[in-house]
């Protein structure tokens, strides 16, 4: 497992792993900050995305507490020509390319089901369905091989295709045919798999007999597990296969050993399955915590500590005031984009409804 | 003078694949054994010799990979036509094509179109074995997002094909296998308005019959014995099955009072069940019979020794039309 900095703080690199560690090296105390910065706004959206949806204002939030190495790590080795294609609970990946938090709280509202622009922002629609999205971003990649954007040389035209997915998604069989379209296609291509240890309810044992980063072997995808939180592997381990990738070297996978802190769903309830003594195991190997030992021995004093947290506090407030002034869409939003021209069957329906709507008076009808 | 040739369906699907491939460079065609060989039933003959491997290739037998992919390579600004080798092979696809291809232009508010074909040989009636004889177009149809056509003859082959290719939405496009090897004239000059229109094939005055893809073959031979017996019927081949060309429909039922709907598929929660449904709405006062539907059995698809059996005939029709005018 690749670990250069331990849940005490301290940086090293094993030399098996020097490769990983030049990475590292080309960082500056900025990226570091920066790292910290955004570890830290994740950890403070999800919190308040816990109480917004506590206070009915969320249908239903996705914690990802526990998670922040592995997703800003990563986030930050994607090249700014790459794809991103997240499952749901990548929030902080959406972090690392300033993607509008408020497009994901309006979704988890139910105000929209995503709906941000893809080819845009390189950040692609969450996917709710598992595994669904592991599949396009293969078939993304193979249409970036066709392109002839990979392996040029020239950092400007080449790119990659990461995406994410948890270890309860390794069951699904769209994941293991993206493995092998990947490997037969030669894709620029990152598999990026946290292992979170809890899909809902069921232990990573439910889902595998192998150790995850070995699941794609066998179709030719080779793979390698890191420490989950620690920001500097997930950020060196991403970078140099996201390079490689997009240099011609083919798909990789990377199982990211983290631990999901808080609940499946804001629905659900880990108390039920899981001890107390499993979830203080890793909290006390808490990622943010660990960048935070390393961070002070670089010298780092207080204040900039004390400054994230006054950003973060006004970033909050800001996403609270926000989401209590989204209202409900109009209705016939429900009609839009269903298909691309004018539908027969859509036209009617619609009508219909604001015919129904008016129907009631401008008291009831509509919004 | 218009350009018009002889071909089977099968040449015809195959030169409007050809046609829409060198029209457009963002054309893709995949799927398992088309290239070399040409497909199971050499739909893709040749294409691999004259486009090469960046253009058409083969899959794996992975049809949701299949369909998964051709999601992603759309994402990426390209039209993939992936073929599913049979009817039967869709189900491993039936999660990307519902959750997925047809819900994706909505998800992302309309900053993503999905230009798919997924090319379908469906229907029976070629002894085959289990899974190589479905017609499972319903469920389909019954998804928002897709669009669901089938031809039934070459021009339509041919144009039928170019046009869902064009379309900026995701297209399931039945073919009727069984029809595969029938002949007709393509007019490669002139195109069928639209994909969705439905035809009037035959016109009469008695009774409607509506079909579509390999039953209207059936329709129409059915239409010839009436007529012997003095009976006029007025064949409608919809063409499209999502949407349905109603206003066509209507206005024939308007004339003939008799509607009858016939397809291979099983009958209950079918195309038949949602035209009967529509009709008796649209034109409750003008039908002098209840609208009769002609599919196949609510059972699986029988062995092939039975198919003959379970698969409307011209005299299933016939046997509806006397229960309708008697009604």
């Amino acid at each position: 497992m690749v670990q250069l900095l331990s849940p005490e703080g301290d940086y090293g690199v094993p030399a098996q792993y020097a490769e990983y560690g030049k990475y590292v090296d080309a960082l500056t105390e900025a990226d570091f900050l920066q790292f910290y910065k955004e570890m830290s706004r994740m950890r403070r959206f999800d919190t308040e995305a816990t109480a917004l949806q506590r206070q009915g204002q969320l249908g239903l939030w996705v914690p990802a507490v526990g998670q922040e190495a592995a997703q800003i790590g990563s986030g930050h080795g994607v090249g700014k020509n790459d794809h991103i294609f997240p499952s749901y609970r990548e929030h902080g990946v959406a972090i690392t390319h300033d993607i509008d938090l408020m497009s994901v709280l309006k979704m988890l509202r139910g105000v929209n089901h995503g709906g941000w622009n893809p080819d845009e922002t390189r950040f692609h629609l969450y996917a709710i369905v598992l595994g669904t999205q592991v599949i396009h971003a293969t078939g993304y990649a193979m249409g970036v091989n066709f392109d002839g954007k990979v392996g040029t040389g020239n950092p400007e035209v080449d790119e990659a295709v990461i995406t994410y997915f948890g270890d309860g998604a390794t069951a699904e069989g769209e994941i293991s045919e993206s493995f092998l379209f990947a490997a037969i296609n030669n894709t620029p291509q990152v598999f990026f798999c946290q292992n979170n240890q809890w899909a809902i309810s069921s232990a990573v044992g439910t889902q595998t007999r192998v150790p995850l980063f070995e699941r794609g072997a066998g179709f030719g995808v080779p793979g390698i597990r890191i420490d989950g939180n620690d920001v500097l592997a997930s950020y060196a381990v991403t970078k140099k296969h996201m390079d490689d990738a997009r240099n011609g070297a083919g798909p990789f996978m990377i199982e990211a050993l983290t631990y999901r802190i808080g609940a499946h769903t804001t629905s659900d309830d880990p108390t039920k399955y899981r001890s107390q003594d499993e979830v203080d195991y890793w909290k006390q190997r808490d990622p943010i915590l660990r960048l935070e030992k390393f961070l002070r021995r670089q010298g780092i004093q207080d204040s900039f500590f004390e400054q994230c947290e006054v950003e973060n506090e006004a970033m909050a407030d800001s996403i609270r005031e926000q989401t209590f002034a989204l209202g409900a869409p109009p209705i016939e939003n429900m009609f839009q984009h269903v298909y691309s021209e004018a539908h027969p069957l859509i036209e009617e329906q619609s009508a219909w409804l604001k015919g129904y709507e008016a129907s009631f008076g401008n008291n009831e009808g509509g919004h | 003078m218009s350009n018009v040739v002889e071909m089977t369906i099968v040449k015809a699907i195959n030169a409007g694949l050809r046609k829409a491939m060198a029209d457009n460079d963002k054309v893709l065609v995949f799927g398992e054994d088309v290239a070399e060989l040409g497909g199971v039933f050499r739909v893709t003959e040749g294409l691999h010799a004259e486009f090469g491997q960046k253009r058409i290739f083969n899959s794996p037998i992975a049809e949701a990979g299949i369909v998964g992919t051709a999601v992603g390579l759309a994402m990426r600004g390209y039209r993939p036509v992936a073929e599913i080798q049979f009817d039967g092979f869709i189900f491993p696809a039936f999660n990307q094509i519902t959750t997925q291809l047809a819900k994706l232009q909505n998800r992302s508010e309309g900053f993503m179109t999905m230009p798919v074909v997924v090319r379908v040989p469906y229907g029976g009636g070629i002894g085959a074995i289990e899974h190589h004889s479905e017609s499972p177009e319903a469920y389909f149809a019954h998804t928002p997002g897709l669009r669901v056509i089938s031809p039934s003859n070459p021009n339509d082959a041919y144009w039928m094909i170019q046009q869902a290719i064009k379309s900026e939405d995701p297209v399931l496009f039945f073919e009727p296998k069984r029809r595969y090897w029938q002949k007709g004239p393509v007019d490669l000059d002139n195109p069928p308005a639209g994909m969705h229109d439905a035809h009037i094939l035959r016109n009469g005055t008695d009774v409607t019959v509506v079909a579509y893809g390999p039953m209207v073959a059936t329709a129409l031979q059915a239409a010839e014995i009436a007529a012997t017996e003095g009976r006029s019927l007025e064949i409608i081949d919809i063409r499209s099955i999502a949407p349905i060309d109603y206003a066509t429909i209507i206005e024939s039922v308007k004339k003939t009072g008799h509607l009858i709907v016939t397809h291979e598929a099983n009958t209950t929660v079918s195309v038949s069940s949602e035209i009967a449904a529509r009709v008796a709405e649209l034109a409750f006062y003008h039908l002098e019979a209840p609208v009769i539907r002609v599919g196949g059995f609510d059972v699986p698809y029988p062995a092939a020794k039975l198919e003959e059996k379970f698969l409307p005939d011209a005299d299933r029709i016939l046997e509806a039309v006397d229960r309708s005018l008697g009604y």
